[in-house]
């Protein structure tokens, strides 16, 4: 049998290890000897558990969408991680690291953000415990996700704009990591996917698997199987997604569908969809699937998504494409935003674009109309209205 | 032959200067000539880099200069076509300095190859971890007459030190302080501590001092505490200025080694 899961030394498969200068070394060190210790703390556990609860607001439903299923002839259900607090599955990573850097000892927190629902959920967390918070992201993700800047320094975080290259996740990443090159002693950098040198994919799995976990029992209750036929979610670096099949990775019956951000056609060039343009490489300090030239130069993706604007994909994702445990497809921006209307209209929910992706992917699938499907909806479109009001001529209406 | 890099340790004890550049900046072909007109101007080694779209330890000056290079049209392919004949014109130990994503798809065995055909003495490959290196590498890179060099930093606990000594040959990248290249907050000169207890350590390889080094002052301090130091980014700028390419870097050059 495949392992999909972590191995010794960092790799899933061939994909993953720590690939980083050795500036880093201490850092990451430091995180690899402890962080399995410390989250199979009892304390730990508690204090998680409860911020879960009571302030992120988990339990999230799993909504049977009545309607979308009709339109489908099939059975969906919407596992509502953006009714989570801050409008995203980002805040069960982030509690969850906030809690490993105040173990570490850690005075300041540095993250990365595309979308900047990761940015905003780190923000959150730093707030709640006050901790400095510094954010890195692109200067045209800026732009195109206002809002989110606005809450992240409405709550206290220093917002600062990443210019090099593409300017969008991928560079926001690489100041993140000079940042913390830079401050070595008391900064602890919160990844918000499961991309990074190990063991930060295997640790933002972890702690995004309550995803699964949850899906698992309300699912039980609501069809009698905990197992559903397919688990849909998009993918960027993959954090909702692992999350959501992480405990159906050793669940063959289980079909996994992993969708990615087509931009305007894999062939068009301007493109973020990894499995399919990607190939072997090293990115953020794993080896992972990556878009990139010949000679190795990273591409610069293209979506309308800035959370799944990324050319490489966290290595769990590289693994589960490889060995075809997972589906992947991939979505155009107008297909995405095709499904946020769909959604909308439908069942009064208005998805992220990222989520969108996820949704898009439904009339793909082919499910047959006694089969179950649960798309993670990873997070609510609030941040993209603007997008959203441009696109389909709402303004002015 | 002998590694052109050790034979430079044994022959001069002290105060080497070694400079870095970006391949194929400001001009795709400028690397022989930056070569050459360094190796007047007396330096003792030199670094020549292969520009990333993505390189992770680098401050603003080298991510920029990469960014022209890679414009202009430099490859690996290309630089070592630059490359092929150096060694009609110079003996001076050459180390091509680079991140790991792009020697992985050009192949890591392909490289070490050519590097020896064309007469390179050394990698810096700073993303490549000690473990997959040896694991790996290292066998290779030793068959082809390479000198893999690491980097250490103040934060390096001294069990790793003497790993990272046992592995590689050439000599010890002492970075000056907690930063990325071209730094110069000032915390690289004054970082004593860490040097004299690196230097106390009696290491197998000598150490040189970079990142943050970018003045007569800074090198000559550097040079106090190692067997020299190496300029990147400010040899970048100098690069920058207006006026010739020999000017800029005989400027440059003269007024680093002045009364060292």
């Amino acid at each position: 049998m495949i392992n999909y899961n972590v191995d010794e030394n960092g790799f899933y498969g061939k994909f993953g290890g720590a690939y980083i200068p050795e500036m880093l070394y201490p850092n990451v060190e430091e995180l690899r000897q402890n962080y399995l210790k410390i989250m199979a703390e009892p304390e730990f556990q508690e204090e998680l558990q409860t911020l879960l609860k009571d302030y992120v607001g988990r339990p999230t439903p799993l909504y049977f969408a009545k309607r979308l299923s009709e339109k489908y002839n099939t059975n969906i259900y919407l596992k509502r991680e953006d009714l989570n607090h801050t409008g995203a599955h980002k805040i069960n990573n982030t509690v969850g690291q906030v809690l490993m850097a105040k173990r570490l000892g850690k005075k300041r927190i540095i993250a990365e953000t595309g979308a900047g629902q990761h940015g905003v959920a780190t923000a959150t967390v730093c707030a709640l415990m006050g901790l400095e918070c510094i954010v890195y992201m692109g200067e045209v993700d800026i732009q195109r996700q206002a809002p989110n800047v606005a809450r992240m320094k409405m709550l206290g975080a220093t917002v600062v704009p990443a210019t090099s290259g593409s300017k969008t996740l991928k560079d926001a990443t690489n100041e993140a990591i000079r940042d913390w090159i830079n401050n070595p002693e008391d900064t602890y950098y919160i990844i918000g996917s499961v991309v990074g040198p190990h063991p930060y994919p295997d640790m933002v799995a972890r702690f995004q698997s309550v995803i699964s976990e949850e899906i698992k029992v309300q699912l039980k209750e609501k069809t009698g199987s905990e197992n559903p036929d397919y688990v849909v979610a998009c993918v960027g670096g993959g954090s909702n997604a692992a999350g959501a099949f992480y405990h159906y990775l050793d669940t063959p019956e289980v079909k996994l569908v992993a969708v990615e951000a087509a931009g305007l056609g894999v062939g068009s060039g301007e493109s973020a969809a990894t499995s399919v343009l990607g190939r072997e490489g090293i990115i953020h300090g794993s080896r992972t699937l990556l878009m990139q030239t010949d000679d190795g130069q990273v591409t610069e993706p293209y979506s309308i998504s800035a959370g799944l604007d990324y050319p490489g994909v966290g290595p769990l994702h590289a693994h589960l494409h490889q060995s075809g445990r997972a589906i992947f497809e991939s979505i155009t921006d107008d297909e995405a935003l095709q499904a946020v209307l769909e959604l909308t209209r439908l069942e009064g929910i208005i998805p992220a674009l990222e989520s969108a992706h996820a949704l898009a992917a439904l009339g793909r699938i082919g499910a047959k109309p006694d089969e179950v499907i649960v798309v993670n909806l990873s997070g609510r479109g609030d941040k993209d209205l603007t997008t959203y009001l441009d696109r389909f001529e709402l303004h002015g209406k | 032959m002998e590694n052109r890099i050790k034979t430079l340790f044994e022959q001069k004890p002290q105060g080497l200067l070694s400079v870095y550049f970006t391949a194929g900046y400001p001009n795709l072909e400028d690397t022989v000539p930056i070569i050459l007109e360094l190796e007047k101007n007396g330096v003792d080694l030199i670094e020549v880099g292969m520009p990333f779209s993505d390189p992770l330890a680098d401050g603003p000056t080298i991510q920029q200069s990469s960014e022209i290079a890679l414009r202009n049209g430099m490859t690996i392919p290309k630089l070592f076509e630059q490359l092929k004949d150096i060694r009609q014109y110079t003996q001076i130990p050459l180390v091509l300095m680079g991140y790991l994503n792009p020697v992985m798809q050009y192949g890591v065995e392909r490289f070490c190859q050519k590097a020896k055909e064309i007469g390179i003495d050394g990698i810096i490959l700073p993303d490549l971890p000690l473990s997959d290196y040896v694991r790996e590498y290292k066998a290779l890179f030793e068959q082809n007459n390479l000198s893999k060099i690491f980097l250490i930093t103040p934060q390096t606990p001294e069990q790793r030190i003497r790993e990272i000594d046992s592995h590689t040959n050439g000599f010890v990248y002492m970075v000056s302080s907690a930063s990325v290249t071209g730094s110069t907050n000032g915390k690289a000169v004054v970082n004593t501590g860490y040097f004299e207890r690196v230097g106390q350590m009696g290491l197998r390889n000598p150490g040189m001092i970079g990142f943050g080094i970018h003045n007569r002052d800074t090198f000559s301090q550097a040079c106090n505490h190692a067997r020299g130091a190496i300029i990147g980014s400010a040899f970048i700028k100098a690069l920058a200025q207006e006026g010739s390419l020999e000017q800029n870097i005989q400027t440059f050059i003269q007024r680093i080694k002045q009364e060292v």
